[in-house]
């Protein structure tokens, strides 16, 4: 591979990364003619887009966080479809992230491009599992690109949690949880856990419930916790978006046991500075094993970093022998925060 | 191992006394012998290892982590021995970890030179909390909130004996515990420590309310100065002397000035203080001391422990506990009349006929390190714990400044939904003459539930900036903080600390011109 080959085709503007002969952009971060999306997380699938291509579930997510701002054409594409886009060929392939989230493979004159969104290799009962997509060029996340990250047996997390309410029968479980996937996936694993009682949702969880069980995903009893009695939250395990765990929202609940499913749990200072009882490590990342594997398994040979803990992933790429490049993109979040 | 990791884990994250009580009872239920032993050493902080980490961690890492990657991740995470748990290369297959009890022993055990291979082995064998701990554990940095008096609550809690019963035995006691475990489980006899050098649970009193200060008959009560130091008990028995705090901690190995001369045979309650040529110095002088393994010759110089006996609870092998207060004292002065140990004397009886008497010769009595009095019934036992009618305490009214809310922290636990950790200012001179406020103390408790509720509304609506969990609020609200004392800091900003400051009056009528300056606050400084 020539270095310099891909930077002539694949480049990064002001709106984020740019494939010239397809005239679009993967997850700008504002508002474009054309894109392909690779997820439905806020900072992914931005609003005000003309024109966008994604997978189906992804083109829902948007349409029902959206609204008005959702794309004003939509492109559904399946996973393993190849569609033509201008003078390249473009196919979704699972990332494993989230409910419909894919990665992008883009091919022009015979080179091989791929650009993995968000992902992770562990199982999600929510979505597909990560396909493997061999390439020449791999874009990745370094969102937990430090030796630190080992996410470990998510299953084993819950059970952690399902521990704690025996333990601790009085108390409110409020867990923090992104809306769109780590919700969906907890409530998944508490299901398949054995946990059959209702589990009440803050009002903000609700939409993106009702998408993934429309897509097929059963979710079992879920019940609103505004308004609920205060009694009957006793013992019950309530999942709220990170921002309402610890402030005015939480005082309904009697007597609140804090818990958290994120990755960032895994480091202590993290966890305790947010006020967390109960920290579950539940990442919906790749951690520093699965993004250093993946790398090596594509094959590729130039590995471009979005955004995240560059330096460190950019060590081990360059001290592996393959080129390494950050891209510092801009409007990219942690969105486990 | 594995229950014992995820103890130490729960308790770290749980700030509530009772959830920590819960946890440590469950585990007790829960673990075999001898683990649960080691367990409570380790709770207790009875358990130290002679092991050089330093050189241990880095013959660990040269073979397994690059050099960079590590510092990034050590950064990242701010503690080495976390860091080294986190990224420790974890194995494909699980393996039962090592019980605790053979952790520990292999540990006591093993050659300087093999004790990397051993813990690398563990650490292969472990999970990232089980690294966590073991690391936690060996290098003796546990820090979870649980301190020897809580895991021994604990104890009582699950096994339903008496806490002072366990207190009564715990010092005549050595890991793994199997004796006390044997008695609580109703295994075996009361573990039997008769004539050894240990902790006896201490009498405490309570603070005296106007009703039962009217209600008080002179001729039934003795008074003492109430000093402000900090209560021990100290004895030497069985050939060991002794220094214990309030709460049964040896403090011995910082206090060799006023142990070394121990007579044989006694068990003696009194107040642990700093004295210079007869006089009292400052609690400060006193807190230098504290917290502290060993002390150094210069201190032990500058800083002269002494400890004023209050009473005498063993005379060789008599128990005299169950003798009323006026005979012990009188044992208590014949014994230092016979024995006269160095560092020492014998608290002094206040004479009083009446309240208004007591209440005259307090006033007027000008001595530093008084705190106050102390009314003791001339017929009480000492009965280790807080007997309710026996003795009281009559404490000086606190002194009293008013102080401008700066600024507000969230508050962990139930609280962490509020901001409840409250640092206020005092008005000084600034520069170009134009007043400011400087910061001169924090406090979190004084004020009621619901005026918890007012003052986070106040703060979320008089933010000017936040810091993480801190905001900055507009200095308009005064509060009457009520402390016991203020001393010279170096640590601090406005050159003052105030100890033991608390929220005594939310004034939300006074305007915020009218709080008190600096130069009030170092008018009361004592030392």
């Amino acid at each position: 591979m020539t270095p310099g080959r891909f930077e002539d085709w694949l480049t990064v503007d002001s709106k984020g990364l740019y494939c010239r002969p397809g005239d679009f952009h993967v997850d700008p971060s504002s508002a474009v003619s054309r894109a392909v999306i690779t997820h439905g997380h806020s900072d992914h699938a931005r609003p005000g887009h003309e024109a966008a291509l994604a997978t189906p579930e992804t083109l829902a997510i948007m349409d029902a966080r959206l609204g008005e701002g959702a794309p004003r054409r939509k492109q559904a594409a399946s996973y393993g479809e190849p569609i033509k886009i201008g003078d390249v060929t473009v196919t979704l392939f699972p990332a494993g992230h989230v409910l419909g989230s894919a990665q992008v493979l883009v091919e022009y004159k015979g080179a091989r491009a791929v650009v993995s969104g968000d992902y992770k290799r562990s199982t999600d009962p929510t979505c597909a599992p990560f396909t493997l997509v061999p390439c020449d060029l791999f874009v990745t996340e370094a969102t937990f690109a430090l030796p630190v990250f080992q996410h470990g047996d998510a299953g084993a997390e819950v059970a952690k949690l399902i521990k704690s309410v025996e333990q601790f029968p009085e108390r409110a479980h409020v867990v923090g949880a992104y809306g769109l996937g780590k919700t969906q996936r907890l409530i998944a694993l508490l299901r398949e856990a054995g946990y059959e009682r209702p589990i009440y949702i803050h009002g903000a969880l609700q939409s993106c419930c009702d998408l993934y069980e429309s897509f097929g995903v059963p979710l079992g009893a879920l019940s609103p916790a505004t308004g609920a009695a205060r009694e009957d939250l006793r013992g019950a395990i309530v999942l709220a978006p990170p921002s309402a765990i610890a402030d005015r929202w939480s005082r309904r609940l009697p007597d609140p046991l804090t818990a958290f499913a994120s990755g960032w749990m895994r480091v202590r200072a993290r966890a305790r500075q947010q006020g967390v009882e109960l920290p579950l490590v539940i990442s919906d990342h790749a951690d520093w094993r699965e993004l250093t594997n993946t790398i090596a398994e594509t094959g590729a040979e130039e590995i471009w970093v979005t955004h995240g803990r560059e330096d460190a992933l950019l060590h081990h790429i360059r001290s592996t022998g393959r080129r390494g490049r950050a891209l510092a993109l801009i409007g990219r979040e942690d969105e486990d925060q | 191992m594995k229950a014992f990791s995820a103890l130490l884990d729960r308790l770290a994250y749980t700030p509530s006394r009772n959830d920590k009580l819960r946890l440590m009872a469950d585990y007790f239920a829960g673990a075999p012998d001898p683990d649960r032993g080691y367990a409570l050493a380790v709770l207790t902080d009875g358990l130290f290892f002679r092991v050089p980490f330093r050189r241990i961690f880095a013959e660990m890492l040269e073979a397994r982590v690059d050099p960079v990657l590590f510092k990034l991740s050590r950064d990242y995470v701010g503690d080495t021995a976390e860091t080294i748990a986190l990224l420790w290369p974890a194995r494909e297959e699980s393996q039962e970890p090592p019980p605790l009890a053979e952790v520990v022993k292999a540990v006591q055990d093993a050659k300087p030179e093999a004790i990397t291979r051993l813990l690398a082995g563990w650490l292969d064998q472990l999970d990232a909390t089980g690294r966590w701990a073991l690391l936690k554990l060996l290098t003796g940095a546990l820090r979870v909130g649980v301190s020897a008096r809580l895991a021994k609550t604990a104890l009582a809690q699950w096994s339903g004996k008496p806490l002072s019963e366990i207190e009564e035995i715990w010092h005549g006691l050595t890991p793994p515990y199997q004796p006390l475990f044997a008695w609580l489980t109703g295994n075996g006899p009361r573990p039997d420590i008769r004539g050894s050098a240990v902790f006896r649970p201490l009498m405490l009193a309570h603070a005296i309310e106007e009703r039962e200060l009217a209600a008080i008959t002179p001729s039934d009560f003795a008074a003492e100065w109430k000093w402000d130091g900090i209560r021990v008990q100290a004895c030497h028995q069985g050939g060991a002397k002794r220094l214990f705090s309030r709460t049964g901690d040896d403090i011995s190995g910082a206090f060799p000035d006023v142990v070394e001369g121990l007579p044989e045979g006694a068990v003696l309650d009194g107040e642990l203080l700093v004295m210079r040529g007869g006089d009292v110095a400052p609690f400060n002088d006193l807190q230098q001391r504290l917290n502290r393994k060993t002390v150094t010759g210069a201190m032990l110089k500058s800083h002269p422990a002494h400890i004023r006996l209050y009473d005498l609870l063993f005379e060789g092998d008599e128990d005299l506990r169950a003798l009323p207060f006026m005979e012990r004292r009188a044992r208590l002065e014949a014994w230092h009349g016979t024995h006269a140990p160095s560092r020492t004397d014998v608290s002094e009886i206040v004479a009083f006929e009446s309240i208004a008497e007591l209440e005259a010769l307090w006033a007027g009595a000008r001595e530093t390190g008084i705190e106050g009095l102390m009314l003791k019934r001339h017929d009480s036992p000492y009965i280790g714990g807080r007997p309710k009618g026996h003795w009281y305490k009559w404490k000086r009214a606190p002194l009293m400044i008013d102080a401008v809310l700066l600024y507000a922290q969230r508050g962990s636990g139930k609280r962490s939904s509020y901001y409840s950790d409250y640092t206020f200012g005092a008005w000084r001179e600034g520069e170009h003459g134009a007043p400011e406020l400087v910061p001169v103390g924090k406090s979190y408790f004084g004020f009621t539930d619901e005026e918890l509720k007012q003052l986070d509304n106040f703060v979320r609506s008089n933010t000017v900036d936040s810091f993480g969990p801190v905001r900055q609020v507009m200095p308009k609200l005064v509060f009457e903080v009520a402390f016991d004392s203020v001393h010279h800091s170096k640590r601090h900003k406005s050159g003052v600390a105030m100890r033991f400051p608390r929220i005594h009056r939310i004034r939300w009528d006074k305007p915020a011109e009218e709080a008190d300056t600096l130069q009030t606050l170092q008018a009361m400084i004592v030392d």
